[in-house]
């Protein structure tokens, strides 16, 4: 069973999609014990940075977020994997929820349309149990205008978006992947089916 | 390297695709769903439904369309037609949408852009433009082409930037239906003088147009209809021959 974490944020459905459609049982949840029993745990989003952490603390789910964290696979997916980080300068400055060591902020390219939106390709920076059997250049969906900065050894995949932009990123056994994989096409239902994969407890 | 994208747009009334559809295998013709999930095979990057319902009771239908759709396909989803409030927003993208097009709404009341962007994110805001001609000028025209805002269209994709538009659907109402080819003029005036993505819309009628609109415009995406509708071309023709011209398609 997997949780997803519903903190006011849309596109929860669209996770719940993907997941049905690869037969793995789930659950749209705040609720600390039914995300107590949960194998897995995805924190989806769409929004600004700022407005779903507040969401997230108002709804008292920083702790249950932070014990998942640390005890099961834990994967959060575009404003989802930005909130993993520590910092984010959208429109101001917010705390993260400080998983992984990192910020987030604004990108900015001469000559490069904001949003990022749209079909780009991975390129593999370090190896990733989400990456099992995914082809190097495989196209996934994204659309963000902001970006994780943070030190490559949490990275695992890039696209190239003006510069190396992070697309997957990894510590111990929380993921984020800053497109959406539910939207991804076969690649992202592959990708989702790595994630539900794995076993917790990856050091 | 970000991809182009090709976008398939059905016209859905009353929950069925109207304008001719034109393809063998399909176990309904008419049903949205069976149709977007042909595009998905042919490897669309989005799917474009416009809602053209007129009268409100069977609106409800597009909803059960989208809901069904986003259970079979994993790729994009935009929905327009009839949105004017941000409540219609929200039931739209709680439906299963992804992206939400706004037209003569989003003339007839800016502020439908900017509380949506607010409440929702810019990414799921579509300001789709719609622009003729007139007197040497790029007018926005609204309620189907029947109305002429006056608006530059310009000056218009700009604002809806500023106010918190994700992207722009622009269609030139002088090039659609001709078969002559994108609208490039305006593609490229619009496209060059904003900075979020810019789908082209109206006139495709071959393999060439395509390439075209891409190496001469900044369009980040390029749509149509009738063309893969009657068969003529599929998207994945389309995306082999922007290959063979170096461009970018996933």
């Amino acid at each position: 069973m997997t949780g997803i974490i519903d903190y006011g944020a849309g596109n929860l459905h669209s996770v719940q999609n993907a997941l049905n459609k690869l037969g793995e049982p789930s659950q749209i949840t705040n609720n600390e014990q039914i995300l107590n029993t949960c194998d897995r745990i995805i924190l989806p989003g769409v929004g600004a940075f700022g407005d779903a952490m507040n969401a997230i603390k108002s709804k008292r789910l920083l702790p249950i977020i932070k014990k998942s964290a640390i005890e099961k696979p834990f994967m959060g997916i575009c404003l989802g994997m930005q909130l993993l980080f520590e910092k984010s300068y959208e429109f101001g400055e917010h705390e993260g929820l400080a998983l992984i060591p990192g910020h987030v902020e604004k990108m900015q390219f001469d000559g490069l349309k904001i949003p990022h939106m749209g079909w780009n390709s991975l390129n593999f920076e370090t190896p990733s149990p989400l990456l099992e059997g995914i082809q190097e250049n495989s196209y996934v969906y994204f659309v963000h205008s902001y970006k994780v900065v943070c030190d490559k050894k949490y990275i695992n995949a890039t696209a190239e978006y003006g510069q190396p932009v992070p697309a997957i990123v990894s510590k111990n056994n929380i993921f984020g992947t800053q497109f959406h994989p539910e939207k991804s096409g076969e690649t992202g239902l592959a990708i989702l089916k790595e994630f539900i994969k794995i076993k917790g407890d990856i050091k | 390297m970000l991809a182009k994208r090709i976008i398939p747009c059905l016209d859905i009334d009353g929950g069925r695709v109207v304008k001719g559809i034109n393809f063998i295998n399909l176990t309904d013709m008419g049903d949205p769903v069976e149709i977007a999930k042909e595009y998905n095979r042919q490897n669309a990057d989005e799917i474009v439904f416009l809602d053209i319902t007129a009268t409100h009771e069977k609106r409800r239908t597009v909803y059960d369309i989208i809901e069904r759709t986003a259970k079979e396909i994993f790729i994009p989803l935009t929905v327009g037609g009839g949105i004017r409030t941000t409540d219609d927003f929200r039931d739209v993208l709680l439906a299963g949408a992804d992206k939400v097009s706004i037209n003569s709404s989003a003339v007839n009341d800016k502020t439908l852009i900017s509380r949506a962007a607010d409440k929702f994110g810019s990414q799921c805001v579509v300001v789709a433009i719609d622009v003729k001609r007139v007197n040497g000028e790029f007018h926005v025209v609204i309620n189907g082409g029947r109305k002429d805002t006056g608006l530059d269209a310009i000056n218009w994709a700009k604002e809806a930037e500023q106010l918190g538009a994700g992207e722009i659907l622009l269609t030139s109402m002088d090039a659609d239906g001709t078969k002559n080819g994108f609208d490039i003029e305006i593609t490229s005036a619009i496209s060059t003088k904003i900075n979020i993505p810019v789908i082209a819309s109206g006139g495709c009628g071959c393999l060439e147009h395509f390439a075209q609109v891409f190496e001469e415009t900044e369009a980040s995406a390029a749509l149509a209809a009738s063309l893969f509708h009657k068969g003529e071309l599929t998207v994945a023709q389309v995306k082999n021959y922007l290959k063979s011209k170096n461009i970018s398609v996933r």
